[in-house]
């Protein structure tokens, strides 16, 4: 239950980013002059592209105990005029009867669509793609400034176990079934902008569809690495005071130091950490992406933040709206999660000696066991000494 | 190196079985969304 409401309340603070409710002004307009309807001031205002209240018209559906007789004008729409159920229509405020089932199939008009699309076309692209590109400039600049972390003194030529073969497997499920989502997840989201007009439509088509499927079904592989890999190392990753210590030396990266670790360091506890609750977060959005209008999320969501931070985040959420939010968020956190990896892959392989082959072959050199993760080294032969397994 | 081609086979194996578990749990966004007056089958 607390998790439930954990992932509830990460969802939603990111939301708060891109609401229009923040973007609102809350000023009011006069408009006894047209008798309630829209004003010339609104219609500058959406020229201009700014927020407007549309509870003047959302709201006014009519009144069906106003209904005149049915035999009387009027009569057969009751108290609302065609412009009031028009006005429901649009802002979703009727129940109408449909044939076919499900939560969506009564929608006829979806008003937020469009904000949605231009969002996730504009904004989410734009920084999104940027902010990838950016930090893998950012980490080739890094790289010829500090070069590779060298182990100091050369390898010792001995190797300690480091992780056994199940760490590896799960750690392998999860990073490259993360690794075909974010690219298939980038193709889905940005082919149309970037990929079609060097490719063409024919050549993009199938490319789409393979990445749909692919992203809708290594989706599994990484939720179960995922899972694996928080009971396998969560107690590891507790942090300690150590940590700290670690922290502000750095890790070592600019000073040349090295200061004490255990088996994980407090750089790679904040990976793991933020692998763990982005990739939750990640994962619940996907679930409710993957079953379309089964596993709506945010209207909860934003009922337990109204409540608890006193905001008035929309609780009353058209089906689609609740797909809308998933994929932005769903965008967002993925991006993020995309920025941590870039940073572990480059410590990893290029931007470390020694460091790849932890999961490699499981086995690192005992020189840059001892220089990066000393207290652990002490811990494992303290064991063998014992006679018990590392 | 095994472990980690093992660990990539096994994600594409999940992938393929995910979509025939999900038919055997009767899961189909078809049935979702639409209902034998309205299926054109």
């Amino acid at each position: 239950m607390k998790s439930k409401l954990f992932s509830a309340a990460v969802l939603a603070l990111a939301t708060l980013l891109f609401n229009p409710a923040w973007a609102q002004d809350g000023s009011t307009v006069d408009r006894t002059a047209t008798g309630g309807a829209q004003t010339l001031e609104d219609i500058m205002r959406r020229q201009e592209q700014l927020e407007i209240d549309e509870s003047f018209r959302s709201e006014n559906l009519g009144n069906p105990e106003n209904a005149a007789p049915a035999s009387g004008q009027l009569g057969t729409l009751g108290g609302r005029s065609d412009a009031d159920v028009w006005r429901s229509i649009r802002y979703n405020k009727i129940d109408p009867t449909v044939q076919s089932p499900g939560p969506a199939n009564g929608v006829m008009i979806q008003d937020e669509g469009m904000p949605w699309y231009k969002l996730r076309e504009g904004p989410v692209i734009t920084y999104g793609g940027g902010a990838i590109l950016g930090f893998v400039a950012l980490l080739v600049v890094f790289y010829f400034v500090r070069g590779k972390i060298m182990i100091d003194g050369g390898p010792a030529g001995t190797t300690i176990e480091r992780f056994k073969a199940v760490e590896r497997f799960g750690h392998w499920l999860l990073a490259g079934s993360f690794i075909v989502l974010g690219i298939t997840g980038l193709v889905t989201l940005m082919g149309r902008s970037f990929l079609i007009p060097v490719i063409g439509i024919d050549a993009f088509a199938p490319i789409a569809a393979g990445s749909k499927w692919l992203h809708n079904n290594v989706s599994w592989a990484f939720m179960l690495g995922l899972v694996m890999t928080f009971c396998m190392w969560v107690a590891h990753n507790i942090p300690n005071k150590l940590d700290w210590q670690w922290l502000k030396a750095g890790g070592g990266i600019f000073t040349k130091s090295h200061p004490s670790a255990r088996k994980f360091n407090a750089g790679q506890k904040i990976i793991f950490w933020t692998v763990m609750v982005l990739g939750f977060s990640v994962s619940l959005s996907g679930l409710s992406l993957l079953f379309p209008f089964q596993l709506p999320m945010f209207a909860d969501t934003f009922g337990v933040i109204n409540s608890v931070l006193g905001t008035s985040f929309p609780t009353d959420l058209a089906p689609h709206e609740e797909m809308q939010y998933a994929n932005i968020w769903h965008s967002i956190v993925a991006f993020v999660m995309m920025l941590a990896i870039i940073a572990h892959i480059y410590i990893g392989s290029v931007g470390m000696e020694g460091a790849f082959d932890a999961m490699g072959n499981g086995h690192v050199d005992v020189e840059w066991a001892r220089q990066h993760h000393d207290l652990w080294v002490a811990e494992v032969e303290a064991k063998e000494g014992k006679g018990e397994s590392s | 190196m095994k472990v980690m081609i093992s660990a990539f086979v096994a994600a594409l194996v999940i992938a393929s079985l995910a979509p025939v578990v999900l038919d055997q749990f009767g899961w189909s966004s078809a049935e979702q969304a639409s209902s034998e007056s309205v299926r054109l089958e």
